[in-house]
């Protein structure tokens, strides 16, 4: 599963799940940059990939803003040169029950989880093309096939992402380059510890494995993925959440 | 420094991994020269590169043949 030579961009590369990606990508030898959207985690991804050994840092990119990802993409060929790998994982919730959700709380779910995962990967395509080799793999999320309360915005644009995701498959299938989806359950992350005991208990029943993921264990399989041996694998998604649902 | 043409036929090569001396003026992208619908889209952005101009969708439909891809970019330079 060697990814020596290759150049990844993980979004949102701070914490939880994108931490352990860029750490997954780079231990099987890829060249991560990692994406924050301020100075001090960006300088945090760096801090974090150096102390493992590793070559890639961090840099200031704000998915929702279409002048931030060409600025940061063509810092990175820049600095690098075109990553073959793309793992859209910057995303944000703004939880509420439909008839309470504003407008805002809408576009800024559809623009920062859905239009981002657009932008960035017309931005690498072309790189991507030339070389006949790519892989851009989206987190996704459970609940973008299962529904959830408070959730629609989330809802709508991780599906919508699961959607992108197979006709961008189709359409570059015939240049090396596969699209894949990877949709964690309840994983534990800043985001999963807020909840409170009752919440906690009430997922634990619907979890056959009894316990939250680990972050891990979701990268190991962006790792798969982006990995040689996953080149027939395309307009997919896998499910990482302890069985607690099988679409 | 070489031709528009010489330069179009160079990018055709590359892009749509041909020959050049199966590449004529009066080519067809698609039927000739086995393009398909990314074929040609990659194509234009080489273009694009190239020569450094940007050729709008409703221009870029209207290029077909080789011929067609100089005369373009000979108009607009």
């Amino acid at each position: 599963m060697s990814l020596d030579g290759k150049i990844a961009l993980v979004t949102g590369a701070t914490r939880g799940i994108g931490k352990s990606i860029a750490k997954a990508l780079a231990e099987q030898g890829a060249q991560v940059v990692g994406t924050a959207t301020s100075e001090a985690g960006a300088e945090s991804i760096t801090a974090e990939l150096k102390s493992g050994g590793f070559n890639g840092f961090g840099i200031v990119m704000d998915v929702s803003d279409p002048a931030s990802i060409d600025a940061g993409l063509k810092y990175v060929s820049d600095q690098l040169g075109a990553p073959q790998i793309l793992v859209n994982n910057a995303g944000i919730t703004r939880d509420n029950l439909l008839m309470r959700m504003k407008d805002d709380d809408w576009s800024a779910v559809i623009e920062t989880n859905l239009a981002s995962v657009f932008r960035t990967s017309k931005a690498v395509l072309r790189g991507m093309a030339k070389a006949r080799w790519g892989r851009i793999i989206n987190i996704s999320s459970v609940v973008a096939g299962m529904g959830n309360p408070g959730q629609v915005n989330y809802c709508a644009a991780k599906a919508g992402v699961e959607g992108l995701t197979r006709s961008l498959a189709k359409e570059m299938g015939n240049r090396g380059i596969t699209a894949n989806c990877v949709a964690p359950g309840f994983i534990d992350t800043d985001m999963t510890r807020k909840l409170d005991d009752k919440q906690r208990n009430a997922m634990m029943e619907v979890i056959p494995a009894g316990r939250l993921g680990d972050p891990d264990e979701v990268a190991a399989v962006v790792a798969f993925l982006a990995s040689e041996a996953a080149a027939y694998v395309t307009g997919e998604t896998i499910h990482v959440n302890g069985g607690m649902f099988m679409g | 420094m070489s031709t528009v043409e010489e330069r179009v036929k160079k990018i055709v090569c590359e892009q749509l991994g041909v020959k050049e001396s199966e590449v004529q003026n009066s080519s067809s992208f698609v039927e000739d020269l086995g393009a398909d619908s990314l074929d040609t889209v990659e194509l234009v952005m080489a273009l694009e590169e190239e020569f450094e101009t940007e050729i709008p969708d409703e221009e870029a439909e209207k290029l077909a043949s080789v011929q067609d891809a100089i005369d373009y970019i000979v108009s607009h330079s």
